[in-house]
């Protein structure tokens, strides 16, 4: 049984098309691509994958059972976790709090007991900070803890948003665009640590990237969209040297 | 390194709390004095419990207005639900009246989260402003229905409602304001606050975090109204009546008033801004006719040069004010010392 | 009287409603703010009327022509005053609510100062009479009502949907980055709908009072709450929508008024926004639109 099986996948905003008869599986602790064109309904998937979206055709199972019209907390809960193009952060608490939101699934004293401050708040707290901060060591942002979101640079939004996604314990990782605006050697790393990831957390990962060298480098399977619609799947080696692919992104 | 820093941070909690806990009490004290010794005239200790029930309603709309970010425009409205409830019960209930108020109070604050559930789950369920107009409706609406239900009054009000003395007043407002304030802290400060705040930094990844992101907008909504409600019995308490048409779209937008310039999230700063709010109008009488037509210009300011309030997110703490005394007096002495 | 004409009743106080419901749904499809001080674009045009014909004692053409002029000023600068730097800004959208509410408590309080909290009586602006048709009695004032409502409906139709200005608004409701990389004046356009949607609401002042004798500072609060929930019944943002949301409330209000009681009218209106949401947040003509992620 696949982690992640998608049939005829298709989403139509008032009579336009903009994703459909999009067939995706993906198996555990498997990194895959997903690539096309701009506007090529990339992100879209995503938003249907997570529950912001509803879709109006087709299937989505994970592990086994249909997600369709579960809400978006519902799915993280389940084990999908994502990040976004345009990193959204809560910018006004700090670098930890937003990791321990992320973690609140897991934690399970009542509102009595937080405002009563009774033990078991102070040990989940505690157990919790533990955690996150550990979470943290993992891009080496430890001493950040304390500072507000807002405040950290470009690079280390994009890390602390990973970081949250990944506190949330989740099976699937869907990442969007993780090296947009990232120089080479960023990006370089950021391969590794995708890598590093999922040899650790022993979750599966699937990425929107426009960067190829990222995608060909760490990806084991790459599916292709264009106008909404698979062209193409396959090793990185299959999607080089196919034609529909090499068409779409040249010719437009 | 590890284990110094995580020592000196409790030591910090522990010392705060501590400064916090004494400075209440004295604060307590000093008031309850004053006010069973008669040294406080009967206006002023009026006054001083006016206040507590301001603080109390400023705080709770700031857990849904700063906290949460979301408008809220008839909190006056719950307090008249409040308001109600508590009179009514202590009228009609037969128990002795240190019996009833507390029961009467506690209903209070039940009957008004009752209400906020019911407006609360259409509104809220949705992304948007829906909340803002649907509690505005609500606070004037309610005013306009128990304007024509005989049976509590109608456009009359309700009046004769036994009245505590001065003294017990001052103590049960004082109590529930430091009860509230105290709730507010930890819950900002728990799983759930923490959840409430990233609402209103992303909705959307609030969601995608595993966030139930209605859940806790509920909450904060329906604790904020909880309050409300308390505090509505506590004043008609206070001022022996319910008169509806003091609980109109004016008295709403004052508490808005209070948690904007006080700072959107900043509970301290609520607490100033209600105090300060509530006894200048009493010295500037003139003030009154132009009093709305200031503080629509205030809130178009304030919302246009510093969006979070006057204070922002900021709270003031006693600690951490002498700390800076501490700094800025260590700095001039070392500044000495190299002269 | 009979069914039909409180019917009829219905629809002349809802073609008020409908004008109204134009400029919050209008604004609200540009800009995503709820204006709540669009209601008292109304008593700024009541006022006009009272201004024009009691005070100076000048002809009727000239308080039409007063406040609806006065009326898209005050829209505009609304708008340019509070609420341009916020929307320029991407401000949260609470700061954008917070000042909306600013705005309208000014108005109402300026003018409060200005002609004094009492209710001023408007004298009747074109007749009070009532016509006698196939044995239903029928005020003249609900049929203008009605004929001027549809008038401007058609005519704000045809602004939208006819005209290049109508097109640019499309485009920019649609998506204000997108226009603004067209080529469209985006501010430009944003000032002229709240122009235009505070001269919808001109108009429906005169309606009000032609049919009701009397205006007060703080007329424009229940009457603006109500003319949105009439907006977002009809699915705010979309035109037809305010319209239909308008004469739908007006009937439902007036039908209370005769057979249920007068007391709760409003407790009713605010009963069917509570369902609406509860059932089809999107109004009847409306669309839902998910927030872009």
């Amino acid at each position: 049984m696949p982690l992640l099986e998608t049939k005829d996948l298709g989403i139509s905003f008032g009579g336009l098309q903009a994703v459909d008869n999009v067939y995706l599986t993906i198996e555990e602790k498997e990194i895959v691509g997903l690539i096309g064109p701009n506007g090529a309904g990339k992100t879209t998937v995503f938003n249907l994958l997570t529950g912001v979206y509803t879709p109006t055709k087709g299937a989505i199972r994970f592990e086994g059972s249909s997600i369709i019209g579960k809400k978006p907390y519902q799915i993280n809960r389940l084990g999908i976790a994502r990040t976004f193009q345009n990193i959204r952060l809560f910018k006004n608490m700090t670098v930890l709090d937003n990791i321990k939101v992320a973690m609140s699934q897991n934690m399970k004293y009542s509102t009595l007991s937080a405002i009563l401050r009774l033990p078991s708040y102070w040990r989940e707290e505690k157990e919790t900070t533990e955690k996150a901060m550990k979470l943290l060591s993992l891009f080496e942002m430890e001493d950040a803890a304390d500072q507000m979101a807002s405040n950290m640079p470009y690079g280390r939004q994009r890390k602390l948003e990973i970081l949250r996604s990944l506190a949330s314990d989740p099976k699937l990782l869907l990442l969007d665009e993780p090296a947009a605006g990232m120089n080479p050697t960023e990006t370089h790393e950021l391969m590794e640590t995708i890598r590093r990831i999922r040899d650790i957390f022993g979750v599966a990962v699937l990425l929107i990237e426009h960067d190829m060298s990222l995608v060909m480098g760490v990806c084991e399977r790459i599916y292709v969209l264009d106008y909404g619609t698979l062209i193409a799947s396959g090793t990185p080696d299959e999607i080089r040297s196919n034609d529909k692919v090499i068409k779409a992104y040249l010719g437009g | 390194m590890g284990v110094d820093k995580t020592q000196n941070r409790k030591k910090k909690t522990a010392l705060v709390y501590g400064v916090n806990f004494l400075l209440t009490a004295l604060l307590f004290l000093l008031f309850t004095v004053l006010i069973s010794s008669g040294s406080l005239s009967r206006l002023q200790s009026n006054l001083v419990i006016l206040v507590c029930i301001n603080v109390l309603m400023a705080v709770s709309l700031n857990l849904v207005t700063g906290v949460l970010g979301q408008l809220v425009l008839g909190h006056a409205g719950f307090m008249l639900v409040g308001a109600y409830t508590a009179a009514l019960f202590t009228k009609s209930s037969g128990l002795p009246l240190e019996v009833a108020l507390p029961i009467g109070l506690l209903l209070a604050g039940l009957v008004a989260a009752v209400f906020s559930v019911v407006i609360g789950i259409p509104a809220l369920r949705l992304r948007g402003d829906y909340l803002a107009i649907i509690t505005l409706g609500f606070g004037e609406i309610i005013r306009v229905v128990a304007n024509n239900l005989d049976f509590i009054g109608g456009a009359q009000g309700l009046s004769g409602i036994p009245s505590p003395d001065k003294l017990t007043l001052f103590l049960y407002s004082s109590v529930l304001v430091i009860l509230a304030v105290f709730l507010m802290f930890t819950f900002g400060r728990s799983r759930h606050g923490r959840a409430v705040i990233s609402i209103r930094e992303d909705e959307i990844a609030a969601e995608s975090s595993g966030v139930n992101t209605t859940y806790y907008k509920l909450m904060a909504f329906v604790l904020a109204a909880f309050l409300a409600g308390i505090a509505g019995g506590l004043y008609a308490h206070h001022v022996g009546m319910v008169d509806p048409s003091k609980y109109d779209f004016n008295r709403s937008v004052e508490f808005l008033i209070m948690v904007v310039l006080g700072g959107m999230g900043s509970i301290t700063g609520s607490i100033i801004s209600a105090t300060v709010l509530t006894i200048l109008p009493q010295m500037l009488t003139d003030f009154d006719r132009y009093r709305m037509l200031i503080y629509s210009i205030i809130l178009i300011v304030v919302m246009l040069f510093r969006p979070t309030g006057l204070l922002g997110r900021y709270e003031i703490s006693v600690t951490g004010l002498a700390g800076k005394l501490r700094d800025r007096i260590k700095g001039r002495s070392r500044k000495k010392e190299e002269v | 009287m009979s069914f039909i004409s409180q019917v009829l009743n219905g629809l002349g106080l809802g073609s008020i409603y409908a004008l109204v419901a134009l400029g919050y749904s209008m604004v609200y499809g540009i800009v995503q703010l709820i204006n709540f001080a669009h209601g008292d674009i109304i008593m700024v045009g009541g006022y006009m009327v009272y201004l024009v014909l009691v005070v100076l004692g000048l002809p009727l053409w000239v308080a039409v022509l007063v406040s609806i002029l006065v009326c898209a000023a005050v829209g505009i600068l609304m708008e340019k005053l509070a609420y341009h730097r916020l929307l320029t800004k991407g401000s949260p959208r609470i700061s954008l609510l917070i000042t909306a509410i600013g705005v309208s408590i000014f108005l109402q309080n300026a003018f409060m100062l200005m002609f004094n909290s009492d209710p001023k009586s408007v004298p009747t602006l074109i007749t009070r009479e009532t016509l006698d048709l196939a044995g239903q009695s029928i005020s003249i004032t609900t049929l203008i009502n009605i004929a001027v409502s549809v008038v401007m409906m058609v005519l704000l139709y045809l602004l939208v949907n006819r005209t290049k200005v109508g097109k640019a608004m499309q485009a920019t409701s649609e998506d204000a980055g997108a226009a603004k990389l067209m080529g469209i004046n985006t501010n430009r356009i944003i000032t002229l709908t709240f122009a235009v949607g505070s001269a919808l609401a001109a108009v429906g002042a005169l309606l009000y009072c032609n049919a009701y004798p009397q205006i007060s500072p703080t007329m424009g609060n229940l009457f603006g709450l109500k003319a949105f929930v009439a907006a977002v019944l009809g699915g705010i943002g979309s035109i037809p929508g305010a319209m239909i949301g308008g004469y739908l409330l007006g009937v439902a209000e007036i039908l209370t008024k005769a057979y249920i009681s007068s007391d709760f009218t409003d407790a009713v209106v605010f009963g069917i926004l509570i369902v609406v949401l509860m059932v089809k947040p999107a109004g009847i003509m409306g669309k839902y639109r998910k927030e872009k992620v």
